[in-house]
């Protein structure tokens, strides 16, 4: 469960994140949509407890992400834009640094094995990252988040930069996983809130300007298609 | 403190991912004999002792810590990881202090290397191995002590070059800090107990107590305060401007 009241960044005079407010209930795939610098990236990292907030608050399974920051992030997988890590490491010792740091230990490490497995990481273990194609990076990054099998997820375009493909399987692997979950992901691409979302919050200008079900959204344009009604509210 | 240790292993195993660390313990072993030999005279002297060996290395530390240090944050800003970093369930304080330690040891590490000289000079004459010990535990010390105005440089900046100079610039205000070169400037116009606080903030009042052999709490102390101080600039540097 992830509920923010009246978020707001502001840096300096501009205000990336104008009082942004909404609750995501277990089972829901949040699809957070917006053009480029609407602020999308910005309330996730709030929300992940990467920046602080300049007003309003946030939580995360009932966890403040500013006054109980620890145990909000330990129920939370993240995801950050780019899927960062650290190149040098090969991906079996990443993973086990993150296994680590979750605290996985005993019977709980075999879910390194299982996530490895699921993402097919298999073939790229011991190469150092650095050196992985970019479709493998995100999948490593993938893996560092759901790991530890959090009840909330928050994916920062788990899609970008990958081959069609690819796409595929991320989103069948949200969809698998999705379950009770609470998921948000970001994503420019409209063809894969109709593929993975059961609802969809649009935002420009920081503030949401839309939040409807794909279906719902796709409806208010006269040709029922939603990037008609991307384009005509963020426009 | 278990977070800390996960940390300072990942962060220790980093440096040796390339070939930066077995150039930089080659480069350290290197200067220290040739400082040791030729600059300080060792054998000329006659005298079973290693003060020629730690005299210089204020100087050597000066240009290598900063080397050791710059990466420490500059990199995770850089390449976007502190973003993944600081949303783990880590606190930032187990982060800075992890990281120190890591590149701390590291130090050691290229300290304890220089046992060869330890040997020679035992073999020749004899010593007073607790004034070596002391020596030892100064320079550690001293090299904790670069590494925590490294740290905070390292965290000012998302470029390493950067910080490897701003390193080396801040160390080297505290290192001449007790010089005569600093306190006559001040000598002249200043009340005694000014010059004699910058004198005492300076490293190497300290450093040449403890090398000496003679181990004071009051030199202590201020490594101590000094570490602590620098790893908490750090730390609220990086609150600050960890997503810039």
């Amino acid at each position: 469960m992830i509920k923010t009241e009246s978020l707001t960044k502001q840096y300096g005079s501009l205000t990336a994140v104008d009082a942004v407010s909404f609750t995501v209930s277990p089972g829901e795939v949040l699809g957070f949509l917006g053009p480029n610098g609407a602020g999308k990236t910005t309330t996730m990292r709030m929300l992940a407890g990467f920046i602080n907030a300049t007003s309003g608050r946030a939580s995360i399974c009932g966890h403040d992400v500013d006054s109980d920051s620890l145990a909000a992030r330990a129920c939370l997988g993240y995801l950050p834009e780019g899927a960062p890590a650290y190149g040098e490491m090969t991906v079996r010792d990443f993973l086990d640094f993150i296994a680590a740091l979750r605290q996985l230990h005993g019977s709980a490490r075999s879910r390194i094995d299982a996530v490895i497995e699921r993402l097919q990481l298999q073939s790229v273990l011991n190469q150092t990252i650095e050196t992985l194609s970019k479709g493998f990076r995100r999948r490593v990054g993938l893996a560092q988040a759901i790991m530890h099998d959090p009840p909330v997820l928050i994916l920062d375009e788990p899609t970008d930069g990958l081959d069609p493909n690819q796409k595929h399987e991320v989103r069948t692997l949200i969809n698998d996983m999705a379950g009770d979950k609470t998921v948000i992901i970001s994503t420019h691409i409209l063809e894969e809130v109709d593929a993975v979302c059961t609802r969809a919050i649009i935002i420009a200008h920081g503030r949401i300007v839309a939040d409807d079900t794909p279906q719902g959204l796709a409806a208010r344009a006269p040709s029922g298609r939603l990037d008609d009604v991307f384009r005509t509210i963020t426009a | 403190m278990r977070n800390v240790g996960i940390i300072m292993r990942r962060e220790l195993a980093s440096y040796f991912a390339t070939p930066l660390a077995y150039i930089f313990l080659l480069i350290f072993l290197v200067l220290a004999n040739l400082f040791t030999f030729y600059l300080g005279e060792f054998f000329e002297r006659g005298q079973a002792d290693l003060n020629p060996f730690f005299t210089y290395h204020p100087w050597l530390f000066l240009f290598l810590i900063p080397a050791v240090s710059m990466r420490l944050w500059a990199d995770e800003r850089r390449t976007g990881s502190i973003e993944l970093l600081m949303t783990l369930p880590v606190t930032l304080w187990q982060a800075v202090v992890g990281k120190f330690l890591a590149a701390w040891l590291f130090t050691v590490l290229a300290l304890v290397l220089t046992f060869p000289l330890w040997i020679t000079v035992n073999y020749l004459g004899s010593p007073d191995n607790g004034a070596i010990l002391a020596a030892y535990i100064g320079s550690m010390l001293l090299a904790a002590g670069f590494l925590s105005i490294g740290s905070l440089a390292s965290a000012l900046t998302r470029n390493p070059v950067v910080a490897f100079i701003v390193g080396i610039a801040a160390c080297f205000v505290f290192l001449v800090a007790g010089f005569p070169l600093v306190l006559d400037a001040f000598r002249g116009w200043a009340p005694q107990f000014v010059v004699d606080g910058i004198g005492a903030l300076g490293f190497l009042t300290h450093y040449e107590a403890i090398s000496k052999g003679v181990i004071d709490i009051r030199d202590l102390i201020y490594f101590a305060l000094l570490i602590t101080w620098f790893l908490l600039a750090t730390a609220v540097v990086l609150d600050v401007r960890k997503s810039e």
